[in-house]
Formats: structure tokens, sequence, C-alpha cells
């Protein structure tokens, strides 16, 4: 077999490489295994002005490339590969991967979570035309046109600002009578004048045929259907956590989230989850880097006491 | 080899080239493009086979228009000067290869 880590953490967020910093700098032999560049969520926003440190604020991918470099100056690894499957069965877990076998004495899952998804016709036809799930990316393309934006969370309502700066009109479309997102942005997206906001509705269709540009909003309240033009929509209701390969293995809550305490430990002993991927309240840039820090201190103090390392 | 920066006044080198070609619409700006730009950079390093090269949605709105990019980053293959598949996001490197290999 080859070389078995002390601690592999899967993902590389925020979670992921506070973990690999704190795991590695306690002497571990530590590797994080990412599918694609270090950041996770944090590179689909714009600016990120609330962790703390950075005063002027400081963009997701920049952020993201400091932390692996923070976890990689202790001697943490990177491999890039995206995990098939996972193998926490014997005291030596083991990890597939498109790229090869890992193993490892401890844990960390910090997999997060990806956008979630409406389930509508249209949704995934008109994916990138028209369809969106990163304002900050791709917001641009509708300067001075009509957009949608649906949800109703602080990711919704701060796109719905972001937006509303460049397009000429912009609908809001939330399930509820009132916005979920915190306070501070309210009174930042009432003022924005070409903001129309559709209450108490859900998207039932989009098509964005070339000539046919449109939604069908449905209203929860007497199941009313109403044709919105628009030219995009950005879908913002939302995460799902990334566990499917866990599935079975791992104790999940009804939305897919790994059930641990803020011990971070899981139901299977020397495995640990962190970050968005968590049951938890406040899922934030902040708590998913203390995430890291505790389940790299649970899982030394794991392996110190099976190991005897 | 390294990514041709691409504009409209040389797409001619994409339009004929005889390989097979990956194109990344992208912007200075744009997170998810900026995580997969050193990607797409390893691929043209490790594939010589391919012709790999990026536009700058900013710096080009003509050739993001004519190529339906309102999503970034984009990755196009394109054989013969033809759109031979297109996918929307970032992508892992592995994904990228399949696309390119399948479109060889």
């Amino acid at each position: 077999m080859d070389r078995t880590f002390d601690i592999i953490i899967i993902g590389g967020g925020p979670a992921g490489y506070s973990a690999a910093l704190y795991a590695a700098r306690g002497g571990m032999d530590t590797l994080l295994i990412e599918k694609m560049a270090p950041g996770g969520q944090m590179t689909l926003t714009g600016d990120i002005d609330n962790y703390p440190g950075y005063d002027d604020g400081i963009d997701g991918f920049t952020l993201g490339m400091k932390m692996q470099a923070g976890a990689e100056r202790f001697g943490a690894a990177t491999e890039y590969a995206e995990v098939i499957s996972v193998d926490f069965g014997s005291e030596i877990k083991r990890i597939k991967t498109n790229n090869g076998e890992f193993c490892a004495r401890a844990i960390i899952v910090a997999v997060g979570a990806n956008p979630g998804e409406l389930g509508v016709r249209g949704e995934k036809e008109y994916l990138g035309s028209g369809v969106h799930y990163c304002a900050h990316c791709d917001g641009r393309f509708y300067k001075d046109k009509t957009v949608a934006v649906v949800g109703g969370g602080n990711s919704a309502v701060t796109d719905a600002i972001y937006l509303s700066k460049l397009v000429n009109k912009l609908y809001l479309i939330h399930r509820r009578a009132e916005l979920r997102a915190t306070k501070v942005y309210h009174n930042a997206l009432f003022n924005c004048d070409n903001v129309e906001f559709l209450w108490n509705s859900t998207v039932e269709s989009i098509s964005m045929e070339e000539d046919d540009k449109h939604i069908n909003v449905k209203s929860v309240l007497d199941n009313s259907i109403s044709s919105v033009p628009c030219d995009g929509v950005f879908i913002s209701i939302g995460r799902r956590p990334a566990t499917d390969i866990f599935k079975g293995l791992l104790e999940l809550d009804k939305n897919g989230y790994i059930i641990a305490d803020e011990t971070t430990r899981t139901n299977i002993e020397g495995v640990f989850a962190a970050g968005d991927v968590r049951t938890k309240e406040l899922r934030q840039v902040v708590t998913a880097a203390s995430d890291g820090a505790v389940a790299a201190h649970y899982a030394m103090e794991y392996i110190s006491q099976y190991f005897n390392k | 080899m390294s990514v041709l920066s691409v504009n409209k006044e040389n797409f001619d080198s994409v339009k004929n080239s005889e390989k097979t070609v990956l194109l990344d619409f992208y912007a200075d700006w744009c997170g998810p493009c900026r995580m997969v730009a050193p990607i797409v950079e390893q691929i043209a390093q490790e594939n010589p086979q391919y012709l790999v090269a990026k536009v700058n949605v900013d710096d080009n709105p003509e050739l993001a228009k004519a190529y339906g990019v309102v999503s970034i980053p984009t990755l196009i293959v394109m054989k013969n000067g033809e759109v031979a598949q297109k996918a929307i996001g970032a992508k892992p490197k592995a994904q990228i290869l399949e696309m390119l290999e399948q479109n060889d």
C-alpha cells in the first residue's frame, strides 16, 4: 500500500484549507484533495467584506489562494482530483479518486455545497444562455436589460442589489411575503427603484428562446400563473450540500448536510465534517474557517489516542 | 504550447486551425474564470496536439456575442472552425480533456 497520510481533507474551500493549515502546522502529514481550484463557493461572490482582517474587503478567489498558500507553507499538499468513492470501514480510511487511491488515519470532509436548483422546465436547457447561478460572473451580460432574481435570502438579495445597478429592470421573485435576508440588506434593496417584487411567487417554467424570453410565475396564494418577460434569470435559492458520495455512510439530515455538532465529529470515528457541509446555523467564510481549525484539533486528538502518534 | 490570446483580428487562427481547438471565454474579474485559467494553461502545456486559446469577453464583446456567450467561463471545443461542444462554468481538468478527446 502507498503512503498513509495522517489526515486527508476533502475540499479546498475555507474550511478545508483552514483544517490543512492547523493539521500541517501541528506536525501532521496532511493531504488536501480538491477537484478544481482553491476557494470553493467564495469564488462565486464579488468582494468579501465580512472576513476579519481585510478592512477593504477581499475577492473570494484571492482569499482562496491565500488560504492555500498559508497551509502549504507548513507542508500541506494539494492533490487535484475528484473523489469517486470512500471506504471508511477500517482503521485506515481509503479515498478513491479519478487520479488514484489515497489513504489516511483521519478524514476531514469539507466538500461544501453547490447552488440549489429550482428543478423546473427550461432550467437545464437554458443553463448559461438565460439561466444563471453566478450574478457576479454573468451580470454584466445583462447591461440595460431585464432580469429576474429568484430567492429571498442573503445571496439572492445581494445578487439583486448588484444586478440592479447594471440592468434596466429587475424582478425579485420570492415564495414568501417577506425577505429572509439579514436586515442590513433590506434598505439597500428597497431603495433600488428599478426593482419590482413578486412576493408569494415561485417559478413554474423558463423559456429563453431568441424570440420568446419569459418565465412563468405561479402565485402560491391562488395558484394563478402569469408570464413575466425577462432576458435572463439568476437563481439564488440557497445551496445543496455535495454529499452524494457519503450517503449510507455518514449520517445526513433531510437536506443532505452531514450531522455533526460543534466538535465536527460525525457518526464514524476518525471522520470529521467542517464548513458548509455540516449541520449548523450560520454558514459564512469565517465559520467555515473556524470549523476547519476545530476539525483539525479533534482529528489530531483522535490520531494520538488511536495510533499513539 | 502556451495559451493563445485571441481577438477579432487574429481569430482566423482559431477558425482555420487544423488542430482541435479549446476556446476559453473569460474575464479577469470572474472568480470561476480565474479558477479554470491555470487548468486551461496546463492543458495547453501538456497537449501540443490541441490549439488552446482564450478570449477576454470585456475586450472582445463581438466574439462573445458571435458565440452566444452570456455566461463565463464558457469553454468551447471547435473542430474545423465549427463549435463541436460547449460547456458552461469552471470544469475539472479531466472533464475538459474528455471534451477534447471526444471531438478530436
